[in-house]
């Protein structure tokens, strides 16, 4: 039994935490055999092809509601897929879309996610070039749910991957964490805190362009989706082997996501973010490639969180404000808002 | 919110860490009752930063880690019956009952829900007529106002459809039961601000007088929490066994007068098992005489279970203080957040989870 304590599929397998990996590791992998990638498996695959490196990536949106402050389910499926290949290095082309539709879906709505996703397509400089059209019956699915994939093309001499981290990196944040995750909950909930809070999503290529452009030798970048940046940081510690010190006064959390997330009882590095990254970079590299996040209009508020070093690999920890220390861990499964 | 960032400035913290440790002479061993406060002080590393000799020992207030097995595993089968809705808050839903868990029985197509409030399951029961919606009460006196006003709706509005699975516990014979327990090394208390909030303070001086401790009512931030080991400690270094509110701005002494007539009306004392420490006499709350039909546990029948608690969990010695978490054989092996064997492992309020998530050594 390679997986210990479910006998059937649970909302955690889809929380992009322990459980999630654990399904891929135990599960996809050992199904697929040979068939599976060699190596690092991550949000993207590079594969030579044709002397050509491509950047290949896809993911699945299943956003409720589907529309929410500063986004929509559009939205996210186009910048997503463009995320997950610039995490990469790479510039994103073309893009594949496909639509599994709950009968009964308002067609206007659909409508609507479908300029978003024109929008968001043009605004990132990619092409919608192909697709699928499928419907469930009434009851069967929850709505409208979008899967994306899409190819990019990395540039010569760029290798950005997990396994690059290294002792000495300086770990970088292009911005305020925790408001797509926010935004989603207090839209799904109901619940309102004072402001609005408003996704961040966005297309972050540009951004990586920016920096690559330093020509500093960027060794990690990763965008803090689901499980947010403590699954990011977790997932890099592991696969490269290192250790990841936070300092928790440099978190940039905006006071509206942290409002929240202690009324909620959820963790705000927890938090999913739609249009920020992490960044490892050389410590003599970092100051000027912050300078090139800052002057880009998707890194305003970047700034160093923290740093890579040899101990406790594997493992992020947080030094407190207070002054003590403490470890961040992997997200398990569903973040789980607290009874009192 | 801006009252949050306030009690956690860094150089106050600083000032009051210096005060905790010029005020200490020797050990002492506290007890913060409430897993929130546990929550917090591991989260901020507070422990880390008081003189060795100051022992923080962590107590049984966490309301996912107590509720009874027999508990979980009723409401694991209310959850399964298909004409029920079953709300709960949502960090029951990890919690393993002898079988599975909440998650496993919504997998499985029972229809299980996330709510944040137990009026938001009333809203449920009026919008679905035809089901029958069920609210899991659980907790200490913080979250019983709000689990009695809306039973008190329910009848109010007439709705016949929606009912309470009650367990809710009491602070007070908790502090009693520690201090009886024959391997008892609390010499004081940090007692839980939001408690005592809903209930006054007035329930403390009897308990403080008759088994000799300091109780300091404490609120839940960083600098809460250190004003409350502050005073605490000065208490202990004085030999004085009093009680003192150290966190004013919430509590007061006579409690919420509105919250308490509401309880008194909707719920009666009960005997309470508490999970991992066994049953303590006047413990917990029930739904009274006037309210019994709105009693989940007598409109469904889920009468003759067999419960079976994991033969490795020494949560009960967690709850009582006498174990740390690192301590347990299971700890970090067996048990982990994604596989727990207790509740403490469960609940982000738990003593082991908090140890889990916010310990370096007990992962190296």
């Amino acid at each position: 039994m390679p997986l210990r304590d479910t006998p059937a599929i649970v909302l955690g397998h889809g929380g992009g935490g322990a459980m999630s990996a654990e399904l891929v590791r135990h599960l996809f992998l050992p199904g697929y055999g040979s068939a599976g990638a060699p190596g690092e498996l991550g949000d993207c695959a590079v594969l030579e092809i044709g002397g050509t490196r491509l950047a290949f990536s896809t993911d699945g949106f299943v956003v409720k509601p589907m529309f929410f402050p500063g986004g929509s389910i559009g939205d996210l499926a186009v910048n997503g897929t463009v995320n997950d290949l610039a995490m990469s290095g790479a510039t994103p082309l073309h893009l594949s879309a496909a639509f599994i539709l709950q009968e009964g879906t308002a067609l206007a709505e659909l409508g609507r996610i479908a300029e978003a996703m024109g929008a968001a397509a043009r605004a990132a400089g990619v092409r919608l070039v192909t697709g699928d059209t499928k419907v469930v019956d009434n009851g069967s699915g929850d709505g409208v749910y979008v899967t994306t994939a899409g190819i990019g093309v990395v540039p010569e001499g760029v290798d950005i991957r997990p396994g690059r981290a290294a002792p000495g990196d300086a770990i970088l944040i292009s911005g305020d964490l925790g408001a797509h995750g926010v935004a989603v909950l207090s839209c799904r909930e109901g619940l309102t805190f004072g402001t609005e809070v408003r996704s961040d999503t966005a297309p972050l290529h540009g951004l990586v362009a920016a920096m690559l452009a330093t020509g500093a030798d960027v060794h990690v970048l990763r965008d803090p989706t689901r499980g947010g940046v403590a699954a990011a940081l977790n997932e890099i510690a592991k696969a490269a082997g290192v250790g990841v010190e936070l300092t928790e006064r440099d978190l940039p959390v905006p006071g509206e996501v942290a409002d929240a997330c202690n009324l909620l009882g959820l963790d705000p590095l927890q938090v999913a973010n739609e249009g920020k990254l992490v960044a490892f970079v050389p410590e003599p590299h970092a100051e000027q490639v912050l300078e090139a996040m800052r002057a880009h209009a998707y890194g305003k508020g970047a700034r160093k969180i923290g740093t890579c070093v040899p101990d406790h690999p594997g493992m992020v920890v947080a030094r407190t404000a207070l002054g003590g220390t403490r470890v961040i861990s992997m997200p398990i499964g569903e973040q789980l808002p607290r009874i009192c | 919110m801006k009252y949050l960032d306030e009690f956690s400035d860094p150089d106050l913290a600083a000032r009051l860490i210096d005060q905790i440790h010029a005020v200490t002479t020797r050990p002492w061993a506290m007890m913060e009752v409430c897993g929130g406060q546990t929550h917090s002080i591991i989260r901020h590393g507070i422990d880390q930063l008081l003189p060795d000799d100051v022992e923080m020992i962590h107590g049984p207030g966490c309301p996912v880690c107590v509720t009874p097995l027999e508990v979980i595993d009723k409401a694991l089968a209310i959850a399964a019956r298909p004409e029920v809705i079953f709300c709960s808050f949502g960090d029951m839903l990890r919690v393993p009952g002898s079988g599975q868990d909440l998650f496993g029985v919504k997998s499985a197509g029972g229809d299980v829900r996330v709510v944040y409030s137990p009026m938001d399951a009333l809203k449920l029961a009026r919008q679905n007529p035809d089901r029958q919606v069920v609210f899991f009460g659980i907790g200490f006196e913080t979250t019983a106002p709000a689990n009695a006003m809306t039973v008190h709706q329910a009848r109010r509005l007439g709705v016949t459809n929606f009912s309470l699975l009650v367990s809710h516990v009491l602070v007070p014979p908790a502090i009693a039961a520690i201090m009886e327990s024959p391997r008892c090394r609390v010499q004081a208390f940090l007692a839980a601000g939001h408690v005592c909030s809903v209930m006054g303070t007035r329930e403390y001086p009897p308990l403080a007088h008759k088994y000799g401790v300091p109780i300091v009512v404490t609120g839940f931030e960083p600098l809460d929490i250190l004003e409350g080991i502050r005073q605490t400690i000065t208490l202990l270094e004085q030999g004085r066994a009093e009680v003192r509110n150290a966190y004013p701005r919430a509590v007061r002494d006579e409690g919420n007068p509105a919250a308490m007539a509401m309880l008194r009306d909707v719920f009666e004392v009960t005997d309470r098992t508490w999970r991992g420490i066994g049953e303590i006499p006047g413990s917990g709350w029930r739904l009274s005489s006037r309210y019994r039909e709105f009693d989940a546990e007598l409109r469904f029948d889920v009468g003759g279970l067999r419960t079976a608690e994991s033969p490795l969990c020494r949560s009960g010695e967690v709850l009582q203080g006498l174990l740390k978490p690192h301590e347990c054989a299971a700890f970090g092996k067996q048990c982990t957040p994604r596989t727990p064997l207790g509740a403490t492992m469960v609940s982000s309020e738990g003593a082991c989870a908090a140890y889990y998530a916010y310990r370096l050594v007990t992962h190296s």
